[in-house]
């Protein structure tokens, strides 16, 4: 039974590796659609620690894993952009009527009018960092070491290849029952993958 | 992996092998090209020596390069003075220069955040190398300001830095609005272009022979692997900075505006130029992309990504964005008239018959006249047309800020005070450098940045739809308890295999 921890890193698509140091089966399928359809099929069979791997995102891919709405990375652009809104308030603020207050031509210290450009420049910025920091931590990267870049032919996955990855993690991962099932969905080629630790030997 | 037969020349200025039938208007990437072809095609011109062409242009550019900092080493040590500005024309070239290259740096983010909005799938051959010009096109400008400040070492002074002085900025100054506005813009466009590129630097990653090579890249990639994990969050915080991007790149040349608006001189203070600046910017940014491109995919053999429907489309930006420049001049002259102010009417009158006519002139024929030639369709699909209506709208540009920013100036209230502004050689010098500064950065983008955005033009080819290999079926029988997909009709299947999208004629 995978413990909590796993479970969350599994959602970041980072999986334990067993007993054997097996990291898990990879699959590789001709096109977007046949990759489509098998996902759907491995949902369906119950698996729940496996990714899917192309060189572009393929539309429905979510639906088809189960995943649904990505709202987590809205929710840090939110609070990025609320803290650069509240940035660009309180510095304009405090440093033209609190720490350096100068009196031009009886204008008041510090009005919202002359401070809007700066607030919405700032609420932008930190939003785009929220949105890029959150995209980042979601997904668990950056990743230098994963045991799928062991696979040589794991490399088209940027080019021009479509891969299923059932880890060893998952409660109904059985090295030749889950081989025969991504078989018989129509993978081209199977392999197992092992994790060797990141130390190039 | 499918292995095609075709192969890909070897010489990138040959065109790629092209599809049987006639040419679909509707696909974007024109020929027979697999995903693989895509790869091949983009990542070879970051992988193996550069073209003698792309050694001729960066000899050039690199020398206006030096001559940029052997001027403005020049610049610094003798004083500002040494340029054309004096009184009363204080802002002279470099907030002229500062302005054009700000405006150019507009049309990348455009492409890449309301045209992604907009669902415009033919942003996507041509938004890496736009965002790149874009990021270069503001460092080209931000070096302007930075300079003209007189004491360059003090430059830090516009930021709100704890100092010995006990001293901040001044928030009410439109001038450090504009030190947040395009330090914000170039931050987002920096990260926005990065998080394009870190698919394509995986690409380039996993086709590394060399091992610095390939630690270097993996550095950059961050791992990347095309999960579909990653993917759902990434395309989630694209689409959020997309629209983080839309009002800021709408905002930068708003603000810049402010910097004239917000004074009260005849010829500035106006409400129009918010809206007039973003509308010439996006014009002279897209311009820029048009002069780029034309050369690009002409030596680098990338005709079938960026097609001539691919330019067109700019053209007709072009011709948009060109005549509201056009209305918003004849709308200032309104204006002024309206006013019944006598100093504003002046100062129009002035700027169209007065000692700088020849500069407003040349302004209103490249500006008003020549976009409106894109209104014929052979002449927007014409490479050579285009190519030399594109430097005539940008000299144009480049007037209108003269226009706007000397003649506004050149005769104070007082007639005592008023000057005629000359430029001096340094003028000339830095400027041409700022040209050599922009085209060493491109050049160097073009060499070792994958140009074209790989993973995206890769998800708008019709066979990277889930359905589109549905219609020849998988092979398995329906109720065998294996997934089925159904086949579709023959007829269909055929229509796909060739030439693409045949749904008209099958889809009863």
């Amino acid at each position: 039974m995978p413990t909590l921890t796993q479970d969350l890193k599994a959602r970041l698509g980072i999986f334990e590796s067993d007993a054997d140091q097996v990291y898990g089966l990879l699959a590789e399928f001709p096109d977007p659609g046949a990759l489509l359809h098998a996902a759907e099929a491995v949902r369906k069979e119950g698996y729940d620690h496996f990714d899917t791997h192309s060189p572009f995102p393929i539309h429905g891919m979510d639906e088809a894993m189960g995943l649904g709405n990505a709202v987590g990375v809205g929710f840090f652009t939110f609070g990025g952009g609320v803290t650069g809104f509240a940035a660009a308030y309180l510095l304009q603020w405090w440093t033209a009527a609190v720490d350096y207050p100068l009196n031009i031509s009886g204008k008041p210290f510090f009005a919202v009018e002359p401070s809007v450009p700066i607030m919405f420049e700032l609420t932008v910025l930190f939003a785009a960092f929220g949105a890029v920091a959150g995209m980042l931590l979601l997904n668990g990267l950056p990743r230098p070491y994963n045991p799928l870049f062991y696979s040589e032919r794991f490399k088209g996955a940027s080019d021009d290849r479509f891969f299923l990855h059932v880890a060893a993690s998952d409660d109904q991962f059985d090295v030749e029952n889950t081989a025969a099932f991504l078989q018989r969905l129509g993978a081209r080629h199977i392999e197992l993958v092992k994790d060797d630790g990141p130390a190039d030997a | 992996m499918e292995t095609s037969e075709k192969q890909l020349p070897a010489d990138p200025s040959e065109p790629p092998p092209t599809g049987d039938g006639e040419p679909d208007r509707e696909r974007l990437v024109k020929g027979d090209l697999s995903f693989h072809d895509i790869t091949e095609m983009v990542s070879r011109h970051a992988e193996k020596k550069a073209p003698m062409a792309w050694y001729a242009a960066f000899a050039v550019a690199f020398s206006g390069t030096l001559l940029l900092l052997a001027l403005f080493a020049y610049v610094v040590w003798n004083g500002i003075g040494v340029w054309g500005n004096n009184q009363p024309v204080g802002w002279g070239w470099p907030i002229v220069n500062f302005v054009f290259w700000v405006g150019i740096g507009h049309a990348g983010t455009l492409i890449s955040a309301i045209l992604y909005l907009f669902r415009q799938h033919w942003r996507t051959a041509i938004n890496r190398a736009a965002e790149a010009m874009t990021l270069f096109a503001v460092i080209c400008a931000l070096i302007w300001p930075t300079f003209h400040v007189g004491r360059v070492w003090a430059i830090y002074w516009t930021l709100p830095i704890p100092n010995q002085m006990a001293m901040w900025p001044q928030f009410k100054s439109p001038l450090l609005w504009d030190v947040f506005a395009v330090s914000s813009y170039f931050l987002v466009s920096l990260i926005f272009w990065y998080v394009g590129l870190v698919p394509d630097l995986a690409t380039l990653r996993d086709r590394a022979k060399n091992f610095w090579r390939q630690r270097i890249l993996a550095f950059f990639a961050l791992g990347w692997t095309g999960s579909n994990r990653h993917w759902r969050n990434y395309e989630k915080a694209y689409l959020l900075l997309a629209g983080l991007a839309t009002p800021l790149v709408l905002s930068v040349h708003s603000v810049v505006s402010f910097d004239f608006a917000v004074s009260v001189l005849p010829g500035w203070h106006t409400t129009i130029f918010p809206p007039y600046f973003v509308a010439g910017a996006i014009f002279s940014g897209f311009a820029m992309v048009v002069t780029l491109m034309v050369i690009t995919r002409e030596i680098y053999g990338l005709k079938n990504v960026i097609t001539i429907d691919h330019l067109e489309k700019m053209n007709i930006i072009i011709l948009v964005t060109g005549t509201i420049v056009g209305f918003a001049y004849i709308t200032e002259f309104f204006m002024a008239w309206y006013s019944g102010v006598q100093y504003e009417q002046y100062a129009f009158i002035n700027r169209a018959f007065g000692p700088y006519a020849w500069a407003y002139w040349i302004m209103m024929t490249c500006n008003l006249i020549t976009p409106q030639l894109f209104w014929f369709k052979k002449l927007r699909r014409s490479i050579p047309v285009m190519f030399v209506l594109s430097i005539f709208v940008n000299i144009g540009m480049w007037f209108e800020r003269f226009v706007i920013t000397i003649t506004s100036l050149h005769r104070d209230f007082l007639p005592s005070s008023w000057g005629y502004f000359t430029a001096t050689w340094i003028d000339i010098g830095t400027l041409v450098g700022s040209f050599g500064l922009f085209l060493t950065l491109f050049l160097l983008f073009l060499r070792f940045v994958p140009m074209v955005a790989m993973a995206e033009v890769k998800g708008i080819m019709p066979q990277a739809d889930p359905h589109f290999h549905e219609h020849e079926g998988n092979g398995h029988v329906e109720g065998d308890g294996e997934p089925y997909i159904k086949p579709a009709e023959p007829a269909l299947a055929e229509a796909y295999r060739g030439d693409g999208a045949g749904e008209e004629e099958t889809s009863t």
